[in-house]
C-alpha cells in the first residue's frame, strides 16, 4: 500500500499532471459528506474508478489503494458553481474576450453555452484552485429574455469541459426582463408565454415526420434537439425563429429545466402561476431576493431556489425586502435553496464564504440562517440536484464523481484554502496565472537579471 | 462646539496667510482669494449620549497592533477612557459588559466607499459620483452628493462595525473631486455625518477609466500618456495659481484650484485610484515634479510589484482582498497582494468601493491573511486588525482622534461575538464616540432610513 502525506500527494500532481483517474482512500480527515450533514471526524473517502465508493464513519480502506494521510485536514466534495460565466470570458471589460453577453445576433434560446466555453480559461483555473470542479454556465441575456441554454461543466485541466450540454434553460423577468423585453414585465411575461406555446406548436408538428422515418427519440435534455424538418409548415404569425422554438420543446415538455430570474415577491408568484398554463414546466427560480415573502409558496410549488444569500440592499425596487435572512427563512420554510449567482465580483471561489456567513446568521438573535451542513450543501449537493444531476456529482455518497477537495481547514472558514482538487478522481494541477504570479514576486526587488527571466 | 472651533481655526490660518502676503509683497490691499471661508459646509455632527462602559473579559485588538487577552475597556464621556488587562480597575459607576469568548476592536474605517453618491436603490436618479463631463473636476465636492437616507449605511454598521468612511467621487475623472470623510452615524444631513476636523481627500485616477470615458468623446485623454499630459497641465496651472494667489496678485476665486493649491500645501490628502505597478511608479515622478505627495493608492491590485518604492514613499495601498480579472488592469491582481506588501513594510488598507464589501472588511481582510500564511507569510490578527482600523485612519489623516482604543480618542468601538476575523462572528455591538448606535440583541438599536420605512421589511429589521 503506497501511502503519502498530503503534501507529498500534491508534489507528485505537480509533475505527473496524471490523466488517469487515481484509486485512493483518504485518511484521518475531517469529512464532510456534502449531503446536508455535519462533519465527520475521522471518515475516510475512498475514490475508485473515478467514482466515490464510500466516505465517512466505519468506511473500510481497502487493500491495493494508494492512501493519503489527511493529517487531520477537511476532505468534501467539489464545490458547485450554480450559475456562472466560467470559460465564457477571460477578462469582463475586454469585450473581444467576453462570449456573456450576445451582443445583436438573431438568437436568444438557442444560444448554446457549450459552444463556446474555453476550459483553458483564467477564470476556470484560479476557481479551480479554490476548490470549485463543477459549474453551471450561461451567458447573460441581451435584447431578449432568453439567455440561452446553460451548459454544465467540469473544471478540470484537460480540453473536455463539458458534463452535460444544454443542461436548462434560463429567462429574464422582473426589471431585467422588463428591459430586455423593450421596457416593461407585460410584455416580458407576454414574451415567455407566446414562446412556450410556439415551442409547442412545434413539437406538435414535428412529431409527425420523425414518427414517419424511425421511432421517436425521447428528448431528455436538448442533447439530441430534433430540429424541425424545412417542410414543416409553421403559421407566419410566429415571433420565433424556428431555432428558437425548437430549442424551447424540451422546456415546454418538462425535460429540461426552465431557470427564470425574477426577485420581487409578487414577481416570484406570477413565475410559480405559469405552471397553471404550461404544467410540464420545471421551473427553477434565480434570485428571488425577496423569496421570503413569498416562501410557504415557494414551498409548496417545490420550486428549487438559486439565491445569493448576501444581498440585504434595496438594490432596485423589486429588491426592498432584501435580507441576509433570506435562505434562511426560505429553507425554513421547506424551500430547496443552493447558493448563486456568481459573476463579475461574485467570483466562483468566494462560494464557502457566503455559505460561511449564513451559519454565522444563526449566531445572530432575529437573524434565520443555515447549519454548517445545510450551507455547505448549498454550495455542492442543492446545486447539483436541482439541475437534476445529484446522482453524478456534488456529494462524497457512493456512486457520484471522484470529485475531492481537500483544505488545510474549515472550508467555509476565511483562512482557510485548497491543498488539493480531484475531478473524477483526477489529481489537477493548483497552478495558474495568479500562482505565477505570487511566486515571481515573492521578492519584488530584481536579481541578476530582471523580473522578466524569472520563470 | 468642535464643529465651529474647527471652522475658526480653517479661517484663522487663513488670515495669518493673508497677513504673511501682505507684509512680503508690501501691499496693503486685501486680498480677497485668500481670505475665504475654508470651512463652508462645517460638521454639526455632536456625539449621542452614551453611557459608562467597562468592557471586561474580552479579547482585545486595539487596532494599533496590539493583543490583550482578557482585557478590559472603560469608554466615558464619548472617550476612550482605558485600555488594559484584567488588572485594570473598573471605576465605580461603569456598566460592565461581559465579554468573555468575545473580541473588541476600534470601529472599523472604510477610506474607500461611494455610500450617498451612488445609493441603494442604484437607479439612475441617485447616480451622483461621477462628475463625468470633464477630465478634471476638481472643483466638486464629493459631499454635496450625498445622501444621507442611503440604507448602506446602516448596513455598513450593523454587519461590518464601520464608523468612519470616507465617501470619493468616482473615478471616471483624472482629478474626480473632494472626498469628504463621515462619522457612520445617520443624519438628516450630510452636514451632520461629517467627522469634525478630517482633512479632506482629494480623489485622482489612474488608468482605463478616464482614458475610456474621454476617449469614448473623443477627446483628450484617450491614452495613459494623454491622462499625463492633463494631469500634468493642471498641475502647472494650479502651481502658478497658488504662485499669484500667495503674492497677493490672484482677484477670482477658482474653485477647482483652490482645492489643488490645498493639495501642493498638503492640505488635502491625495487618493489615487490606480491598479497597476508601471503607473503608480509614473504618479510617484508626477507627485515629486508637482510637490505633493500621494497618501494612498487605491485599487493597487500591483502593490505587490513595488512594495519596496511604496515604502520608501509613505504610500498606503488601499486594496481588496482578491478581487481579479473583471478589467485588464486588474489582470495581475493577486490575493497574496497584502501579506507581499505588510512583508516588504509598506502600508495596508484594505478597502471595500462596494456597498456589500462594506459589511464585511474584516472578512476581507481575514481571507488576505489566510493566503499570505500559505504563502509562508505570518501575520497575527492583531497585525492584520490594523489595515482596517489605525493605517485606515492613518490615510484619512484622523488617526490622532481614532483608529485605535487609546486613551483620549474617540469611543468608536465594536464588540464582535467572535474574532473578527472568523467568517462565524458579526458585531454584537457598535459605539461611535461612546453612544451605542447598534446592538444585536436590541431589535430597536438599529438604524432604518426614511427611504425604507413602510417598506417590506424596512430595512432589514423585520
Amino acid at each position: 500500500m503506497k501511502r503519502f502525506l498530503v503534501s507529498a500527494a500534491v508534489a507528485a500532481i505537480a509533475f505527473a499532471a496524471s490523466v488517469h483517474a487515481q484509486d485512493m482512500a483518504i485518511v484521518n480527515a475531517t469529512v464532510a459528506v456534502g449531503d446536508g450533514g455535519e462533519p465527520i471526524r475521522g471518515g475516510p473517502v475512498v475514490v475508485r474508478g473515478g467514482k466515490v465508493v464510500a466516505a465517512g464513519a466505519g468506511v473500510a480502506v481497502p487493500a491495493g489503494v494508494t492512501t493519503i494521510d489527511a493529517q487531520g485536514r477537511w476532505v468534501t466534495p467539489g464545490l458547485v458553481a450554480a450559475i456562472t460565466d466560467l470559460g465564457l470570458l477571460d477578462v469582463d471589460a475586454v469585450g473581444e474576450s467576453n462570449d456573456f453577453g450576445k451582443g445583436n445576433g438573431p438568437f436568444g434560446a438557442a444560444l448554446d453555452a457549450a459552444s463556446a466555453i474555453n476550459p483553458a480559461a483564467q477564470p476556470i483555473a484560479v476557481s479551480r484552485a479554490g476548490g470549485v470542479t463543477r459549474a453551471a454556465v450561461v451567458p447573460a441575456a441581451s435584447g431578449t429574455i432568453f439567455a440561452g441554454q446553460g451548459a454544465v461543466i467540469d473544471l478540470g485541466a484537460d480540453p473536455q469541459a463539458i458534463t452535460r450540454a444544454r443542461a436548462f434553460q434560463y429567462v429574464e423577468l422582473g426589471e431585467n426582463g422588463a428591459t430586455q423585453a423593450g421596457g416593461s414585465r407585460l410584455t416580458a411575461h407576454a414574451l415567455l408565454r407566446n414562446a412556450l406555446r410556439e415551442a409547442g406548436d412545434l413539437a406538435r408538428g414535428v412529431r409527425e415526420p420523425l414518427r414517419s422515418s424511425k421511432p421517436a427519440a425521447p428528448i431528455e435534455t436538448g442533447d439530441d434537439l430534433p430540429l424541425p424538418q424545412p417542410t414543416t409548415a409553421r403559421n407566419d404569425d410566429v415571433l420565433l425563429t424556428r431555432y428558437d422554438a425548437a430549442a424551447l420543446i424540451p422546456v415546454v415538455a418538462g425535460r429540461q429545466p426552465l431557470y427564470v430570474h425574477v426577485d420581487r415577491a409578487s414577481d416570484i408568484r406570477a413565475v410559480l402561476g405559469l405552471r397553471r398554463e404550461f404544467p410540464a414546466l420545471r421551473l427553477v427560480i434565480v434570485g428571488a431576493n425577496e423569496g421570503w415573502l413569498a416562501a410557504a409558496d415557494i414551498a409548496a410549488a417545490g420550486v428549487p431556489i438559486i439565491a445569493h444569500g448576501l444581498v440585504d440592499l434595496p438594490n432596485n425596487f423589486e429588491d426592498l425586502a432584501a435580507t441576509h435572512s433570506n435562505v434562511g427563512r426560505m429553507a425554513a420554510a421547506g424551500v430547496k435553496v443552493a447558493l448563486g449567482t456568481f459573476r463579475d465580483n461574485d467570483q466562483p471561489r468566494y462560494a464557502p464564504q457566503y455559505a460561511g456567513n449564513l451559519v454565522a446568521l444563526t449566531r445572530l438573535p432575529g437573524a434565520s440562517g443555515l447549519t454548517w451542513g445545510q450551507a455547505f450543501a448549498a454550495i455542492s449537493s442543492v446545486p447539483a440536484e436541482i439541475l437534476g444531476m445529484g446522482e453524478r456529482f456534488g456529494s462524497l455518497q457512493p456512486g457520484r464523481a471522484g470529485d475531492v477537495v481537500i483544505w488545510d481547514g474549515d472550508p467555509l472558514e476565511l483562512t482557510s484554502g485548497v491543498v488539493a482538487v480531484y475531478i473524477d478522481g483526477v489529481a489537477q494541477p493548483l497552478v495558474n496565472h495568479q500562482t505565477r504570479l505570487r511566486d515571481r514576486y515573492r521578492t519584488p526587488i530584481e536579481g541578476a537579471l530582471p523580473k522578466a527571466y524569472d520563470w | 462646539m468642535m464643529a465651529v472651533g474647527a471652522r475658526f481655526a480653517a479661517m484663522g490660518l487663513a488670515l495669518v496667510l493673508a497677513g504673511c502676503a501682505s507684509t512680503g509683497a508690501k501691499e496693503t490691499k486685501s486680498n480677497p482669494t485668500a481670505e475665504f471661508d475654508k470651512n463652508p459646509y462645517p460638521s454639526t455632527y455632536k456625539p449621542y449620549p452614551g453611557a459608562s462602559v467597562a468592557l471586561v473579559g474580552a479579547t482585545v485588538f486595539d487596532g494599533a497592533g496590539a493583543r490583550i487577552e482578557n482585557g478590559t475597556v472603560l469608554l466615558r464621556d464619548g472617550k476612550v477612557v482605558g485600555v488594559g488587562g484584567a488588572d485594570l480597575a473598573v471605576p465605580g459607576g461603569f456598566t460592565r459588559i461581559d465579554g468573555a469568548g468575545k473580541f473588541v476592536t476600534p470601529g472599523i474605517i472604510d477610506v474607500h466607499s461611494h455610500l450617498g453618491n451612488y445609493p441603494s436603490p442604484g437607479v439612475p436618479a441617485h447616480s451622483d459620483g461621477n462628475e463625468a463631463t470633464d477630465p478634471t473636476t476638481p472643483n466638486v465636492w464629493a459631499e454635496h452628493s450625498v445622501w444621507p437616507q442611503d440604507p448602506g449605511f446602516s448596513r455598513a454598521m450593523a454587519n461590518g462595525g464601520i464608523t468612519s468612511l470616507q465617501i470619493l467621487p468616482g473615478s471616471a475623472n483624472l482629478m474626480g473631486g473632494r472626498s469628504v470623510t463621515l462619522k457612520n452615524v445617520p443624519g438628516r444631513t450630510v452636514q451632520s455625518m461629517k467627522f469634525p476636523g478630517a482633512p479632506y481627500g482629494f480623489k485622482m485616477a489612474c488608468g482605463e477609466n478616464p482614458k475610456r470615458v474621454y476617449g469614448g468623446k473623443s477627446r483628450i485623454p484617450s491614452t495613459r500618456m494623454g491622462n499625463f499630459a492633463v494631469n500634468r497641465a493642471t498641475w502647472i496651472k494650479a502651481t502658478e495659481y497658488r504662485r499669484k494667489r500667495d503674492a497677493g496678485k490672484q482677484e477670482t476665486r477658482d474653485l477647482g484650484m483652490e482645492t489643488l493649491a490645498g493639495v501642493l500645501a498638503g492640505d488635502i490628502l491625495v487618493h489615487n485610484h490606480c491598479y497597476r505597478a508601471d503607473e503608480m511608479a509614473l504618479v510617484l515622478d508626477m507627485a515629486r515634479e508637482f510637490g505633493y505627495k500621494v497618501t494612498a493608492f487605491h485599487h493597487a491590485v500591483e502593490s505587490y510589484k513595488i512594495g519596496d518604492m511604496l515604502k520608501a514613499n509613505n504610500a498606503c495601498s488601499a486594496i481588496w482582498a482578491d478581487w481579479w480579472g473583471f478589467k485588464m488592469e486588474s489582470y495581475d491582481g493577486i490575493p497574496e497582494n497584502a501579506a507581499l506588501l505588510q512583508n516588504a513594510g509598506a502600508c495596508v488598507v484594505i478597502h471595500s468601493d462596494d456597498a456589500n464589501g462594506i459589511q464585511r472588511l474584516n472578512q476581507e481582510a481575514a481571507k488576505a491573511q489566510g493566503d499570505g500564511r500559505r504563502m509562508g507569510i505570518d501575520i497575527p490578527d492583531e497585525q492584520v486588525m490594523t489595515w482596517l482600523t489605525l493605517n485606515a485612519a492613518r490615510a484619512l489623516g484622523i488617526d490622532q482622534q481614532t483608529g485605535s482604543l487609546a486613551p483620549g480618542k474617540m469611543a468608536d468601538v465594536v464588540l464582535w461575538n467572535g474574532n473578527p476575523l472568523s467568517v462565524y462572528s458579526r458585531p454584537e455591538k457598535v459605539w461611535v464616540d461612546g453612544a451605542l448606535l447598534f446592538d444585536a440583541n436590541d431589535p430597536k438599536r438599529r438604524a432604518v432610513s426614511d427611504f425604507e420605512l413602510g417598506q417590506p421589511g424596512e430595512g432589514d429589521v423585520k
